[in-house]
């Protein structure tokens, strides 16, 4: 497994030249929202890369999360699994079954001890709740995870119910679900929220790791800042109308016909961090404020305990955490004190959410 | 019954100019100073169109505003890229596609030519190395 082939040598074996490596690079910049110059560095790095090893471990979900990553046309799915990266181990996407699945699950671990990328989408059952409600193989969501975690070198979250709870852990939360960032403690985790996360967020991050080898800079809910760096609201194309005072008041009215800002119709733009605005949906055809509707907040602590998706908009009005942001840009490994102080604040998130009124907003941004 | 009547229809023209958004003409300006460099510093911009808020119909009211120019061409590596040169020379436009044909990246690149148009060095190399085995061997029986 160490003598893996780099993506250079696998891409030229696969016949594609010199300038199909440079557009593979350029869409890859393009897709990492890199600015185009990085291009030559993407090459030079790529071409030096060795595919990881990947464990997907699937818990509470419901497979949107995959179905999403299946949608990804930068790269595809195929280019992913057999250019990309090893994908060693996904209930739904691996040809094996039963326990030849788990023997694959056991042998990758094994082989890439300390090397491999750890992903997981859905959340799970917590240590003190009964381990029954979520199970593979007879084996408990926590057992599994811990067993996974240990081997790897980072864990990725894939969608909000892995990175946040997501809808097990909404309330009343029946089977007492937690994230991925409640339970491990000693390896750095990158969350990539969303209900599902963007596919080209997905990929992105992990093509991303392939590149410069080490994991992104993280904000402070550990989310990579090239993705969530920004809210919904500052990229978002109907923004000169919300600068304007011009807002749609209704699904049906003259503002929402010309494409007025959905503000007042509940829209959590102003406090949801995501690359819909700019990356889009469907290979980029659209997304929602695009097509009318106002934005959810997916990609957010809490979303579903945080108010009706048509109430006035309830924003967390807590501080970004530079102290985190200055860890992340310097490559340190974030370990158990940011995990927690993360946590907490995803926690306490929700209690922060107040309504505000556009006056509040317009001073506070 | 009586309630349905109420609802107000508005019937669209469809020969209307759509929505301006107001995000297309900024563009141009960025344009403008990548082409003054590329005359001053032979420096080329590359502009990423897939990283910018446009709402819809925003790209095709840029494309109009750049136009045609004489240049077309179209590579095939991983699927197909599409060039052609704008009504401004210096200023091309370059589609990556998939082999779904489904959009990898768009660039504006302002330079002379563009990089993936010209033959890349491995290439050459490669090239050297097939051609020396084609005058050895011109059947290819080996």
């Amino acid at each position: 497994m160490a003598a893996r082939k780099t993506l250079g040598e696998s891409l030229r074996e696969h016949g594609v030249s010199r300038r199909g490596f440079l557009k593979f690079c350029a869409a890859t910049a393009s897709m990492m929202a890199l600015p185009p110059s990085m291009g030559p560095v993407i090459a030079a790095a790529l071409e030096k890369a060795r595919r990881p090893s990947v464990i997907w471990l699937s818990f509470q979900e419901c497979t949107g999360c995959t179905e999403s990553l299946t949608r990804s046309h930068s790269p595809t799915v195929e280019d992913l699994i057999f250019d990309v990266i090893s994908l060693d181990y996904h209930h739904t996407l691996q040809a094996a079954a039963g326990h030849q699945a788990e023997a694959a699950r056991e042998q990758a671990m094994k082989d890439n001890h300390g090397e491999y990328l750890l992903i997981v989408d859905g959340s799970l059952p917590g240590p003190n709740s009964n381990p029954g409600f979520s199970t593979i193989a007879g084996i408990s969501n926590y057992a599994m995870l811990q067993e996974a975690v240990a081997g790897a070198k980072a864990v990725v979250a894939v969608g909000t119910c892995s990175a946040f709870g997501g809808l097990p852990a909404a309330a009343p939360n029946p089977t007492g679900a937690v994230s991925v960032m409640d339970i491990v403690k000693d390896k750095p985790v990158i969350n990539v929220p969303g209900c599902p996360p963007v596919p080209m967020v997905i990929t992105g991050v992990l093509a991303q790791y392939l590149v410069f080898g080490k994991l992104p800079d993280l904000d402070e809910y550990h989310r990579p800042l090239a993705f969530f760096g920004q809210s919904i609201h500052d990229r978002c194309y109907r923004r000169p109308f919300y600068d304007k005072g011009l807002f749609a008041e209704s699904f049906d009215d003259e503002g929402a016909r010309k494409g007025w800002c959905l503000y007042r119709l509940g829209c959590k733009g102003p406090s949801t961090y995501n690359a819909c605005a700019t990356m889009r949906w469907n290979s980029g055809t659209s997304w929602p404020v695009e097509s009318g509707h106002p934005c959810l907040g997916c990609s957010e602590p809490k979303f579903w305990d945080a108010g009706g998706f048509y109430e006035p908009l309830s924003a967390p009005l807590g501080t970004p955490g530079n102290t985190l942001l200055a860890a992340g840009a310097a490559g340190v490994v974030i370990g158990g004190v940011a995990a927690t102080l993360a946590k907490h604040r995803a926690a306490t998130a929700v209690a922060e959410r107040q309504p505000v009124t556009v006056e509040e907003l317009e001073q506070k941004l | 019954m009586s309630r349905l009547k109420e609802i107000g229809v508005k019937v669209e023209d469809g020969e209307a100019a759509p929505a301006e958004w107001g995000n297309a003409l900024p563009i141009l300006h960025e344009v403008g100073h990548g082409l003054r460099q590329l005359r001053e510093t032979g420096e080329p911009t590359v502009i990423d169109l897939h990283a910018l808020p446009f709402g819809p119909g925003d790209e095709g009211r840029l494309f109009d505003l750049l136009g045609r120019g004489e240049v077309e061409a179209q590579i095939q590596a991983l699927g197909p890229t599409r060039i052609w040169e704008t009504g401004f020379p210096g200023v091309w436009l370059v589609d990556h596609r998939n082999t779904e044909d489904e959009r990898l990246a768009l660039h504006i690149e302002i330079s002379s030519v563009p990089e993936i148009l010209r033959s890349q060095r491995e290439d050459i190399d490669d090239a050297i190395v097939r051609l020396e085995a084609c005058i050895a061997d011109p059947a290819g029986t080996s």
